[in-house]
């Protein structure tokens, strides 16, 4: 068994994004908490933007919340950069206790999955789990320079100048802030490495695809849950090319969820005026899509239940040069929508 | 549960992986990089005219890209060109000159030392040892080919 | 040869040069640097069985300012020391010969390094 159903499912206290330039352009770029034009966030390196971006991310969710930053028990974070250190960089001036956690693209999913359980078992009340990705960072580590002139594959996808961060309790008595989450994370599902039969760095949704439809597939098969329960399946990153991909496998074993799926790598950009190619990728994408887009309409009521997971191209700079296949992990998260007045009734430690 | 064989995935990707549209880079490469070589061909003309020695124009003529091309990246100008020039513009000088300033602003955070002074060589590296290995090797056979001819070398 | 043929001829020659070098990104999985190195290496063996002078007579910059003309100029240069100083010549003429266009670069490169760290791609 894979899926969990948490005993005392967390909810979101408050959330928010953050983007640079490119973001700023696209379809999400009104709905952005913050975004830095320059893509520098005031920092000298990139690496260091990286770091900037998420501790502007969760200092945003942490004002929205009217909490203090001692209030928080626990961060769990994570980025693309070498051993996690732009969420190191970023969250040491809180003074947090801190789990770095690395999932390549699949992060966010990721961390929000660990901080749930931590929170439903009682390991903390409070906590908030933070993600993000630089282009430029991510270039210099993974490709070339910044400034170096190369072609990219029809296939290839955009690194996010992206992130986000959530905030999350598994206790409303102890929250004394004015918001009232009414978005639930009530199921959780681990990822197994899967085998994405390419090594081609540029075609990493298509490698991811086989991951994202393992989850989902055993998803469905454990819960028995039809697909139409479902507003949306969303996915991380899969771009173009995964989510085509993924449709067709959908298709053959599921044909009820293939309406439902939707990618967060296709909604961050404007492919018309923007020359994405494949989509959108990083981890920065689904934490910042999932901050902008998916959990205000959760939280208003617009969506009721999605299935949320982003997909991880597992492979570091030296595997691709030996030729090594990608491979990928796609974690799950379930979101409900609660009716708050509800949910105060059947817990009156609730103020 | 690894629902398809290796083999499956693998036509899965090739059916679903957009094909590059070779037509239209291979018309870009070619006028790109025509436009490149005639005008380093101008060039030559015009130093060879300014009374030049024809050995030194052609060097003069690979400097003289090699400099553009390194103005043009600092400026942030070269990425933008070579987008839609692919081998247009990296199959000239221009390509070297523009890895080898690229490597080096982007790893000036490093340090100069490790920073700019190895990663430079990130692309220019390769080129230099293996150019130099070739040259290596056909001194030798030239050399032996020499020798076998009857001592014309000193 | 006129000036106009001149310059149509090295258009003509770089552009080839370039094309091929297109299709092997395109159709298979060569990366830049590995194209850059073959055209270097190439060029060495060009000048080596002595195709490359006839060429550059006929294309002039459209085969010399291609990656192809920097090995020639190694593989000239190997050629010449060995005629002017013997087996020394072997390990001395590539990077005598070449020393310009490196130094030149690795100079750029080094001075940009200096006035700025580069403006982020945009899409």
């Amino acid at each position: 068994m894979r899926v969990r159903r948490l005993s005392r499912p967390p909810r979101f206290v408050s959330w928010a994004s953050v983007g640079g330039y490119e973001e700023s352009r696209g379809p999400l770029g009104e709905k952005l908490d913050f975004v830095d034009k320059t893509d520098t966030f005031g920092q000298k390196t990139w690496e260091l933007a990286e770091g900037e971006m998420g501790r502007c991310a969760l200092n945003m969710a942490l004002t929205k919340a009217g909490l203090s930053h001692d209030r928080l028990e626990l961060l769990v974070a994570g980025d693309l950069q070498n051993q996690c250190v732009a969420s190191s960089l970023g969250a040491g001036s809180f003074g947090i206790p801190f789990l770095g956690v690395y999932g390549a693209c699949s992060t966010c999913t990721e961390s929000l999955l660990i901080l749930s359980v931590m929170l439903s078992e009682g390991c903390a009340t409070l906590g908030a789990a933070a993600t993000t990705s630089h282009n430029s960072a991510a270039e210099r580590q993974f490709r070339t320079p910044v400034e170096y002139g190369a072609q990219r594959a029809p296939s290839a996808q955009w690194t996010a100048t992206a992130g986000g961060a959530f905030i999350l309790s598994s206790d409303y008595g102890i929250i004394s802030c004015e918001r009232k989450g009414s978005v639930e994370l009530s199921e959780v599902a681990v990822g197994k490495i899967i085998d994405g039969a390419t090594a081609d760095g540029s075609n990493m949704g298509g490698a991811m695809a086989f991951a994202a439809a393992d989850t989902i597939l055993s998803y469905f098969e454990e819960t028995g849950n039809d697909p139409a329960m479902f507003d949306h399946i969303v996915t991380g990153d899969l771009g173009r090319v995964g989510s085509d991909i993924l449709r067709h496998i959908l298709g053959e074993k599921l044909p009820k969820a293939v309406s439902r799926h939707t990618d967060c790598g296709l909604l961050l950009y404007d492919s018309e005026i923007q020359d994405v190619h494949s989509g959108a990728s990083g981890c920065g994408t689904s934490a910042s899509v999932l901050a902008a887009h998916f959990l205000p309409a959760l939280e208003r009521g617009d969506l009721s239940d999605i299935l949320f997971l982003s997909t991880g191209a597992l492979m570091s700079p030296s595997s691709v040069l030996q030729g090594r296949n990608i491979s990928a992990v796609a974690p799950l998260i379930r979101l409900t929508h609660r009716d708050n007045e509800k949910t105060e009734r059947e817990e009156p430690s609730n103020e | 549960m690894d629902i398809y064989s290796e083999k499956g995935k693998k036509r899965l990707i090739k059916r679903y992986t957009p094909k590059t549209k070779l037509f239209k880079t291979s018309i870009l490469a070619f006028i790109f990089g025509g436009t490149i070589c005639a005008l380093g061909e101008a060039l030559r003309i015009l130093f060879v005219n300014l009374g030049l020695e024809d050995k030194l124009a052609v060097t003069l003529v690979s400097l003289s890209f090699v400099a553009i091309a390194s103005v043009l990246t600092v400026i942030g100008l070269f990425d933008r060109i070579a987008r839609h020039a692919g081998a247009g513009t990296l199959v000239p000088i221009t390509g070297f000159s523009n890895s080898v300033t690229s490597e080096a602003m982007d790893s000036a955070s490093e340090g100069y030392v490790l920073g700019v002074g190895s990663k430079i060589f990130t692309v220019a590296g390769p080129v230099l040892l293996y150019g130099t290995a070739a040259g290596v090797v056909y001194g030798i056979v030239y050399f032996i080919a020499k020798l076998i001819e009857g001592g014309a070398v000193r | 040869m006129n000036d106009i043929t001149a310059i149509l001829l090295a258009a003509l020659g770089g552009g080839i040069l370039c094309v091929i070098a297109q299709l092997l990104l395109d159709l298979t999985s060569l990366t830049p640097a590995r194209i850059l190195v073959g055209y270097v290496v190439l060029g060495v063996f060009l000048y080596a069985v002595g195709i490359y002078d006839p060429l550059f007579e006929i294309f002039g910059e459209g085969v010399s300012l291609p990656l192809i003309g920097f090995g020639a100029v190694i593989g000239r240069g190997v050629r010449e020391a060995i005629i002017e100083s013997g087996a020394i010549g072997i390990v001395t003429g590539g990077l005598t010969a070449s020393a310009a266009g490196i130094t030149v670069a690795l100079l750029f490169g080094l001075l940009a390094s200096l006035i700025t760290k580069g403006k982020p791609k945009r899409l």
